[in-house]
């Protein structure tokens, strides 16, 4: 090889990017393998337990919240799922309620009442600007403590009690043949759904337009109704007693689960509300006015027009918005709500102090959720612009 | 006699109730059935919220004294607040030494100030200063043991001081992380493309409590036996590649944004990949994404707040701490408020400052 | 740029290699440092806690201060390092710290799985139950249905549970991060009772609202003797910091305190306070320390009895009785091996 054709080698722009990622990949190698002898170097010498076997020994602890049974006799591998679950409980109500929150706002915003979309920007840059940590400490530590004692409990026609230890309300307790109901309901939804389809059909067809809505509700709601009754109402309800010191039996909304609820809807509805309001904003007015001048009703325009098409803006934000929510409901671990961090990154980690697991762990349900919902987006993300022209 | 009318008679006034006040009445706040409960219902609420809390706030608080007893009426009871607010600003940091925490931060406020406001000349060079020697300086200031500055252990630095240093170090190294990653993302390079939308999505899917978990808990595992990490320096290790991964993807935001004619025309020049990326597209990209950057800013100063979790004593943390203190119980709502407004501030003027560049930005590109 | 690259990898490699062995140990390197690097709580009256000028008391705090002055010869040379119950193990394991000295239950599971030691106990605890006066409960026996406040990552939760279940009662537990949290929430109202290790309910009682309105039950749910912790595979340090205990409990049984030390050094003619003082025997040979150790504890910082008088007992806010913390010559069972 001549010097010259040396240079070119080295100018050569597909060589040097082969060499550049060679390095690079060398580089990651050595540092992983760089820590990963650290780690185990670190575990050796400390005498440090590891691996996955600490999952099928006995917890041994009580866990305030959960939706599956569990107590102390239970396994570590267990807590897992309680502090999943949870997770997901108060990921899925934030979510839900951060939406209903945020739009409500978002549209205020842009109400033509000076005092309501004021009211509403003053909700936005408030609480918007304020660490969410605060917000929960706020709501936990200096709002809920306001409640009474269980024995001053504030009462709702003697089923529901709110006191400072949560709020108590009947449980439904199903009898057998409860399933029916549910059966009922399951076919009123398919027969709604296949009635929607023909009358778009109809619709797209004839024009003839079709009074789904009421229908829909009917048979919704009509069909497990007749069923439940049909079958002898085969429900009763368990209602919360104040036995020593606290109520019994019933279902109990713990103010841990609360707060962060509140505190995690107002702030990411704060976040919401910007969204939509951008996204309604981004569907020119022409399109309104050209929709009111075809003489669609104002609810209509909304419904017809704009909402379909600032959706298109909204939904990515709104997506990372919700991520956001379901990584931020990990804060629970300052007010003690049981959710994933809480106790298994918490809990559990104490007292097995297998560090390295759990962590890992944690954050691959973490991911995987990420992932999951930011896939799930994009998919419909895709199938709503394919609309576009 | 006929009269031809020549000129138009005058227009008359509008009627009197769509003018002035009532006009504006009538438009804004009482247009129909339904606007008008919405109005009188924001006015109630507006009415059982707004006097209450100025009356705890302001009037009816207690401002000046040294001890409990000095709050003796109803409202707040600032005195908490004002014994306790060195604690608060710079932690456990010796008071002989709070001279050199406001001389860092001075400093940095006049060299930041000086990049942003217009017409200030040689912005270069001060802005080669902030970038190279001020990180220096800082740490001298801050840590000390060198220019005869007494070492600060880093255990006792806290408060506001150690919010603002964990928010400014996080932002200040991931800058040039998170340009390398989001220009690693556009690369054509498959394997450096797929390692930096790892890192990417990685950091970016996971909640940063559990990043400050692991650089407490699972660093020191990482590294070897005989070294350690300071704990302050861990958690910002963590801010700091959590915060890279939001920065790539705001950067990412502003290279997408630059036509593609501009890099074919630095490559038609004859200019290599990192002069063109360095002199044509980063400069232009990254103007477009301040508004951006200042965002993350905010979000990540707020985060901040999260390092209590693993036992730094930053603003909230200091202020809960005094909570305990027996001389001092029951002032919760007040040290909260003034967390609240310390951080309500700050954040609202930046975003503010960055709707405001916004604007003025957006001249360049829209079309 | 190839030339800047290589360097660059190689200074990487080397690096790599460089780090990682060599393993030096901790007393030598407390030394070599000045300093030595204590884990204690976050805060917590009586055991470790900080003014608001930042200065560290407490009984777990005082031994701290003898480990420095035993091993330095200066009882102020202490970098603490505060941790809350979640991370205190990893900071010793990393070596973050020399040694933990943070109320922490000496259990089977964390002497053989952690990879640390306990080196003694400075302090003999039992978990007990903080419960307000108004409910009218005069026995842990009556609590079936209660909410517990409880700090997570301790041998509490563990215990409380097997407390319950053998007396066939039910809990909720409510579980939070630090010892504020917990006494807040049980201030708040949030709980019936608050459940700790005996010492900190007295602690964290002075944090409430109304301290006067809160009693502790007299029963005593477990066992919890609490003490140092070193790293294991470093016998010469374990050595010293369970040496280091040892003298303060000798020096109490022989009667050597903070004022009569240096009068005791120069006349007391007892074998023993001879010995402990360095004077005769193997005095800091076998440790690798000063001859002087001992003296340097009791001089700086007190003898096992003085420390506990002055945090926790009768001279304190908490006034905890001795009661187990005794010697083992008044009722008590702190028992030293004898120092010779």
């Amino acid at each position: 090889m001549s010097k010259s054709s040396q240079k070119q080698f080295w100018n050569n722009a597909q060589y040097r990017a082969l060499f550049f990622q060679i390095l690079l990949v060398a580089m990651l190698v050595g540092f992983f393998w760089f820590i990963g002898r650290n780690t185990l170097a670190n575990l050796e010498n400390r005498g440090i337990s590891t691996g996955f076997g600490f999952l099928s020994l006995k917890a041994g602890f009580g866990i305030l919240q959960s939706l599956i049974p569990f107590d102390e006799s239970y396994s570590f591998g267990r807590t897992f799922w309680v502090g999943l679950l949870n997770t997901l409980l108060v990921s899925g109500l934030g979510i839900i309620f951060a939406t209903i929150i945020g739009f409500t706002a978002g549209v205020a915003r842009l109400s033509n009442n000076w005092l309501i979309s004021k009211l509403a920007g003053v909700y936005v840059e408030m609480f918007r600007n304020i660490p969410l940590l605060l917000q929960i400490f706020f709501w936990y530590f200096a709002v809920l403590r306001t409640l009474p004692a269980p024995k001053q409990s504030w009462v709702a026609g003697d089923v529901a009690f709110l006191n400072i230890r949560g709020l108590y309300l009947p449980q439904p307790l199903f009898g057998d043949n409860f399933c029916f109901v549910g059966w009922a309901l399951a076919l009123a939804i398919v027969v709604t759904l296949l009635i929607r389809r023909w009358a778009k059909k109809r619709q797209d067809d004839t024009g003839k337009q079709f009074k789904m809505f009421r229908v829909g509700f009917v048979l919704i709601v009509g069909l497990p109704l007749l069923v439940f009754f049909a079958i002898g109402a085969p429900l009763t309800w368990d209602i919360p007693k104040l036995q020593g010191f606290n109520f019994r039996g019933g279902m109990t909304i713990i103010p841990e689960l609360t707060a962060l609820l509140v505190a995690l809807s107002v702030y990411t509805g704060t976040f919401i509300a910007e969204v939509v309001r951008s996204g309604i904003l981004s569907v020119n007015s022409g399109q309104t006015e050209a929709a009111s001048a075809l003489g669609l009703h104002k609810a209509k325009v909304l419904k017809l027009i704009v909402i379909p098409q600032a959706m298109r803006v909204i939904i990515p934000q709104l997506t990372s918005q919700y991520l956001n929510l379901v990584k931020n409901s990990s804060l629970a671990t300052a007010i003690g709500y049981p959710d994933l961090v809480a106790v298994f990154a918490g809990t559990t980690l104490n007292q097995t102090g297998q560090a390295i697991e759990i962590i890992a762990m944690t954050m691959s349900v973490y991911l995987v959720i990420s992932l999951t919902i930011s896939g799930i987006m994009n998919w419909y993300n895709k199938k709503i612009m394919l609309v576009e022209r | 006699m006929a009269v031809l009318v020549t000129s138009p008679s005058p227009s008359l006034p509008p009627p009197a109730n769509s003018v002035g006040v009532v006009g504006w009445l009538r438009q804004n706040l009482f247009s129909s059935a339904l606007n008008s409960i919405f109005t009188l219902a924001g006015l109630y609420l507006l009415y059982s919220l707004i006097p209450p809390a100025i009356n705890w706030a302001l009037f009816q608080a207690d401002w000046v004294g040294t001890t409990k007893e000095a709050c003796t009426s109803d409202g707040a009871c600032w005195v908490f607040v004002g014994v306790r607010i060195k604690q608060f600003l710079f932690g456990f940091y010796p008071a002989s030494e709070y001279w050199r925490v406001v001389t860092a931060f001075s400093l940095i406020g006049v060299l930041v100030a000086w990049l942003l406001i217009d017409r200030t000349p040689k912005k270069g060079l001060v802005g080669g200063f902030t970038i190279l020697c001020y990180p220096i300086i800082a740490y001298y200031l801050f840590y000390g043991g060198a220019f005869g500055l007494p070492v600060v252990e880093t255990y006792k630095w806290g408060g506001l001081m150690l919010t603002l240093i964990l928010a400014t170090t996080g932002m200040f190294f991931s800058f040039p992380i998170g340009i390398i990653l989001a220009l690693g993302r556009r690369s054509s390079m498959p394997i450096a493309k797929s390692i930096s939308v790892v890192f990417i999505e990685f950091w970016r899917g996971v909640p940063l409590i559990t990043v400050l978990f692991m650089s407490s808990v699972m660093l020191p595992m990482f590294i070897p036996e005989n070294m350690q990490i300071d704990k302050l320096l861990r958690a910002m290790i963590g801010i700091i590649f959590f915060q890279s991964a939001y920065m790539a993807e705001v950067v990412r935001g502003g290279l997408q944004a630059i036509p593609r004619g501009q890099l074919e025309a630095a490559e038609a020049l004859g200019l290599s990949y990192w002069k063109s990326m360095v002199f044509i597209i980063l400069p232009q990209a990254l103007k477009l994404v301040i508004p951006g950057i200042v965002n993350t800013f905010i979000a990540l100063f707020k985060d901040t707040t999260l390092v209590l979790i693993i036992g730094l004593f930053d603003l909230l943390a200091v202020v809960q701490a005094a909570f305990a203190d027996p001389k001092w119980l029951g002032f919760s709502v007040e040290g909260y408020v003034f967390v609240a407004s310390v951080y309500w501030v700050s954040c609202f003027s930046m975003s503010r400052y960055s709707q405001h560049l916004e604007k003025k930005l957006h001249t360049g590109h829209a079309r | 740029m190839k030339k800047i690259t290589w360097a660059l990898v190689a200074t990487v490699v080397t690096l790599v290699i460089s780090v990682g062995f060599a393993q030096a140990s901790t007393k030598d390197e407390v030394q070599k440092r000045g300093t030595f690097q204590c884990g204690v709580s976050t805060g917590l009256p009586g055991f470790s806690i900080a003014d608001e000028k930042g200065n560290w008391s407490g009984i777990d705090v005082d031994v701290c201060k003898a480990i420095a002055a035993a091993t330095l010869g200066d009882a102020t040379k202490i970098k603490y390092v505060p941790l809350n119950a979640k991370e205190r193990f990893t900071a010793l394991q990393s070596g973050e710290i020399d040694a933990l000295v943070r109320g922490t239950t000496w259990t089977l599971t964390r002497d053989s799985s952690l990879g640390l030691n306990f080196t003694g106990v400075n302090y003999y605890d039992g978990q007990g139950f903080l419960i307000s006066k108004k409910i009218g409960v005069k026995s842990a026996l009556e609590l079936d249905g209660a909410a517990v406040c409880i700090q997570s990552g301790t041998t509490s939760e563990l215990n409380l549970a097997d407390y319950f279940k053998a007396n066939n009662m039910t809990y909720k537990a409510v579980v939070f991060d630090t010892h504020d949290a917990t006494a807040k929430a049980f201030d708040n109202g949030r709980c019936d009772v608050l459940t700790s290790d005996q010492s900190q309910l007295y602690g964290l009682r002075t944090h409430l609202s109304k301290p006067e309105d809160a009693i502790v039950l007299p029963e005593v749910i477990s066992k919890e003797p609490l003490g140092p912790l070193v790293r294991q595979g470093d016998d010469a340090w374990f050595n010293i910091v369970k040496w280091t205990l040892n003298a303060m409990i000798e020096a109490e049984e022989l009667g050597v305190t903070q004022a009569n030390v240096d009068e005791m050094k120069a006349n007391s003619k007892n074998p023993g306070i001879r010995r402990l003082l360095g004077l005769e025997g193997i005095a800091g040979k076998g440790l690798g320390l000063n001859d002087d150790w001992a003296y340097q504890i009791i001089k700086q910082v007190g003898n096992y009895g003085e420390i506990f008088d002055r945090n926790v007992g009768a001279g304190s806010a908490l006034k905890i009785d001795r009661g187990l913390n005794a010697l083992w010559s008044k009722g008590g069972i702190m028992y030293a091996p004898p120092v010779r």
